[in-house]
């Protein structure tokens, strides 16, 4: 994608990221958790990742959020009326973001990427099937293990205990 | 020229056995201590005889030195070059000792049967006296100067276990302590001496040695000889196990154990050992000339020193037991001024009349119902005959009566003074005046003890002669008292080390040497016979020198003082300052600090889920900082 | 294709992300808010390796991305399956009133 679009999407993004972190209510922090995940699966897709970008959609915004939101919903939480921790640890946190932030990105800085021309067919489905069934059979394997654990944790761990 | 003789080690084996027995089986029935302690000495004493004529028999062989007979029972210690072996060595020196311990330690355990009779701990007693023969026995027929140390260090122990066999009686106790911690200042001055001798000639065989010895010669420790120094150490043990200045303070101490304690122990044999173990080492020693002078000297002090504070002892014990001490020294001014053979003698015939001596006086002691005083004794010549005769000849023995044993042994070593190796002609002044002393001082003991009028309260105390297990021993001892002066002691001993063979004794010497023993007798009979009096009056008179010389020159007062009362000051301070403040502080100190860093530290658990993650954070930036800078 | 922007920018904007979410987790006391901040900060990293898949025209980046996200997934039950139980227990989300682990 162009840059000017880039701009306006990273914007965009990152005001969705201000409504995580600073709305009052919950459900504010989650619609903005929506907004954030969608424009970053623009962003994928701007990047010539397609599969990526829509499984985004459906699994992060689609399905993740939505936990979120049942979860959100069931304890029936409010609008908080103080938001934030105590100030100390705030003003470590934004010290601590801003330095993690600026490492990073003077750390990028100085690395070279250049824009190869791409071979027919990156990003779709059949390459990332591919190596998923070779190279990366065990780790697949793996998490389907993982996702199962996880099944019964959530169930167990959920569990009305009987008093 | 050196003959396997494996008879040797049973020497040693039969009177421990014996030991093991009476530990054993006789605590439960005494009555077969009776046989088997006195027995297992009376073995071994027969098989020393046998290995001694077998001894006698090689004589010949000129080839290899002196013949001896040798017994390897096992390789003791081995590491690296350096090797001890548990292994017994028979010559022309220790086949005399051998005799003399066995002999005269089968004597007295024959004594002790009679002497103990009574005693509830009877077993006991022939326990500690076996062990005792066991180790004195290690001690002189030892090949090496590892195993000698072992049977040093063992008397020493037979000694406290003996001289505190009474040990419900505190002082007895204390005695015992005394003697086993002022040997164990010489014993660490002898171990020292065996320290440098493996050090510099990486052995302590006794024939090893001999052949090592000149470089120790050649070798300087500042101002003196390796030789002098070592021989100096060496030496230095001796002064504790044979009661020289300045380690003597414990024989007299010693008395409180039972007089066949006293006799065999702290007359004949233990505290010979130093004496011995210098005529052992002998071929060192006549390398340090300086040391021998130190030794001849110490001897004869010693030797002074003791007879002036026997003069002046109501306790018939404490007069032997100085009369000992005095002896002793003489023994060793004979070894300082090189007749060797002759301190050796004195050391044999010394066991014959300070054995017998002692004996008696443990006659005397049981017939008066446990009295040691002798002001309390007197005219017991016609209540136990047999014991003042047998006593007699003793007394005459010690005080060099000529023809008697002691009269040539003492007097070889005092014309030694005069014309030996080494010569100290003012030594031998000093041993001819301790000559008359010990004349005077042993008339006294006799005198007053047999002679004179009875003392003693007639209703509660009623002399009688002692049995025939007890005046037998005093009996065979009395002989060899008389007789022992024919024995060629110094012959052999002088033969084996190869000193040249000493002109007689100028005939001058023996008169005057007799005219003194007469002299002292003579004055002690006026003293306590003629004019029972006059001792009172020169007490008086004296005054000050008297009580001096009773309170045996305030020595002890001396040690407590400068030595006792320190280390107890210093062990106080450590106790009582030290170690709380300073130890307990220390230890506290550092429980106090960890418990108040901990305090502190923990309050970064907070439980707090994002405190952690700040932690998390802080640590993510470092290493991300890290990775990004390089 | 077009030719993308600098993938740098892109990057950056992930930098960017993670930092908010980084600041989204240490300074909100809603544990829920606290989770969705942890989101974010998987999601700025998928969009770094999506990039230099990009970059380095390999498409294990794409792999990788795709585990995160099932792994984000199961994590994301699991948690929310915890403070369930800790609202349960505690009537509270609030991060400064489940501090009983502490000295």
């Amino acid at each position: 994608m162009s840059a000017a679009l880039f701009l306006v999407i990273a914007v965009l993004t990152v005001l969705g990221a201000f409504t995580v972190v600073v709305a009052r209510s919950p459900v504010y922090s989650a619609l903005g958790l929506v907004g954030t995940l969608f424009f970053i699966a623009v962003l994928f897709l701007g990047l010539d990742a397609q599969l990526l970008g829509f499984l985004q959609i459906i699994v992060y915004a689609g399905a993740i959020v939505v936990l979120f939101l049942f979860v959100i919903m069931l304890l029936n939480l409010q609008a908080e009326l103080e938001t934030l921790s105590a100030p100390a640890l705030v003003a470590a946190a934004a010290l601590g973001g801003l330095a993690l932030a600026g490492l990073v990105a003077f750390g990028v800085a100085r690395t070279p990427l250049g824009v190869p021309v791409l071979a027919e067919g990156f990003g779709n489905t059949v390459p990332v099937a591919e190596r998923l069934f070779t190279s990366y059979l065990l780790p697949f394997e793996l998490t389907s293990v993982l996702l199962l654990v996880a099944i019964i944790g959530a169930v167990v761990i959920g569990k009305k205990r009987l008093a | 020229m050196v003959t396997a003789e494996p008879l040797l080690r049973w020497i040693v084996l039969l009177p421990a056995l014996g030991f093991l027995w009476n530990a054993t089986v006789g605590q439960r029935a005494p009555r077969t201590s009776a046989v088997v302690g006195p027995g297992a000495v009376g073995a071994a004493f027969a098989i020393a005889i046998v290995t001694v004529l077998r001894l006698h028999g090689l004589e010949g062989g000129q080839g290899d030195g002196p013949p001896m007979l040798h017994d390897l029972v096992y390789r003791w210690i081995e590491v690296g070059p350096f090797h001890s072996d548990v292994a017994f060595r028979l010559d022309a020196i220790s086949a005399i000792m051998v005799l003399v311990v066995t002999g005269i330690g089968f004597l007295i355990h024959v004594y002790s049967l009679g002497y103990m009779h009574d005693d509830p701990c009877f077993a006991r007693f022939f326990t500690y006296l076996n062990l005792f023969i066991t180790a004195m026995l290690v001690l002189v027929l030892a090949d090496n100067l590892l195993l000698l140390f072992v049977g040093w260090e063992g008397v020493g122990l037979c000694s406290y276990l003996l001289i505190g066999f009474w040990y419900e009686v505190e002082a007895n106790a204390i005695a015992g302590k005394k003697a086993f911690l002022v040997n164990r200042v010489g014993d660490a001055s002898f171990v020292l001496g065996l320290f440098l001798l493996v050090q510099h000639t990486g052995t302590l065989d006794v024939a090893e040695l001999q052949a090592k010895a000149g470089t120790l010669a050649g070798t300087m420790v500042g101002p003196m000889t390796l030789a002098t120094l070592v021989c100096l150490l060496l030496f230095g043990g001796a002064t504790g196990k044979s009661a020289q200045i300045p380690l003597f303070v414990w024989l007299p101490d010693a008395m409180a154990g039972p007089t066949p304690v006293s006799a065999l122990i702290h007359a004949a044999t233990m505290v010979t050992a130093g004496a011995y173990m210098v005529t052992r080492l002998y071929f060192l020693f006549d390398l340090a000339p300086a040391a021998l002078a130190v030794i001849a000297w110490i001897g004869a002090l010693t030797a002074l020193v003791a007879a002036t504070i026997a003069i002046a002892q109501a306790d018939i014990k404490k007069v032997l037991a100085y009369s000992t001490v005095s002896q002793l020294g003489y023994m060793f001014l004979g070894l300082g001024v090189g007749v060797t053979g002759a301190a050796l003698f004195h050391v044999v015939t010394h066991a014959f009349f300070k054995g017998l001596l002692f004996l008696g006086a443990g006659s005397v002691i049981h017939g008066m119902h446990g009295e040691q005083d002798m002001q309390k004794m007197g005219g017991l010549r016609r209540h136990m005959p047999g014991t003042y005769w047998t006593m007699l000849v003793g007394t005459l023995a010690i005080s060099g009566v000529p023809f008697l044993s002691g009269f040539y042994s003492k007097d070889e070593i005092i014309a030694g003074a005069f014309l030996g190796p080494h010569p100290q002609p003012l030594l031998g002044v000093i041993g001819y005046v301790v000559a008359v002393l010990t004349a005077f001082y042993m008339g006294r003991l006799f005198f007053l003890t047999f002679f004179g009028e009875e003392r003693f309260d007639h209703h509660h105390v009623h002399p009688h002669e002692s049995p025939w297990s007890m005046l037998g021993p005093l009996v065979v001892l009395a002989v060899l008292s008389a007789v022992g002066g024919a024995l060629d002691v110094p012959g052999q001993v002088n033969h084996f080390i190869g000193a040249h063979h000493e002109e007689a004794t100028p005939f001058g010497m023996l008169v005057l040497a007799g005219a003194l023993a007469f002299l002292g007798l003579g004055a002690a009979w006026y003293a306590y016979v003629r004019e029972p009096s006059l001792p009172e009056q020169a007490a008086t008179a004296a005054g000050g020198l008297y009580r001096f010389l009773r309170d045996k020159w305030r020595v002890d007062e001396l040690y407590d003082a400068i030595v006792v009362r320190p280390l107890f000051a210093l062990a106080e301070f450590l106790a009582r300052i030290v170690d709380p403040d300073f130890v307990d502080g220390a230890v506290n100190g550092i429980a106090d600090v960890v418990a108040w860093l901990s305090s502190r530290w923990r309050r970064l658990q907070t439980g707090n889920l994002q405190h952690a993650a700040l932690s998390f954070l802080v640590g993510a930036l470092v290493l991300l900082g890290y990775f990004v800078v390089h | 294709m077009t030719a993308p922007a600098p993938l740098a920018w892109y990057l950056v904007l992930s930098a960017v992300l993670f930092g908010i979410g980084v600041v989204g987790v240490l300074a909100r006391r809603n544990l829920i808010v606290v989770f969705m901040a942890i989101e974010l900060m998987l999601n700025a990293v998928n969009l770094t390796f999506v990039t230099f898949a990009r970059a380095h025209q390999s498409m294990d980046g794409h792999v990788i991305v795709f585990f995160v996200m099932a792994v984000a997934a199961a994590e994301a039950a699991v948690g929310l399956a915890i403070i369930l139980q800790l609202f349960r227990a505690r009537a509270t989300v609030n991060a400064d009133e489940v501090t009983t682990l502490r000295w």
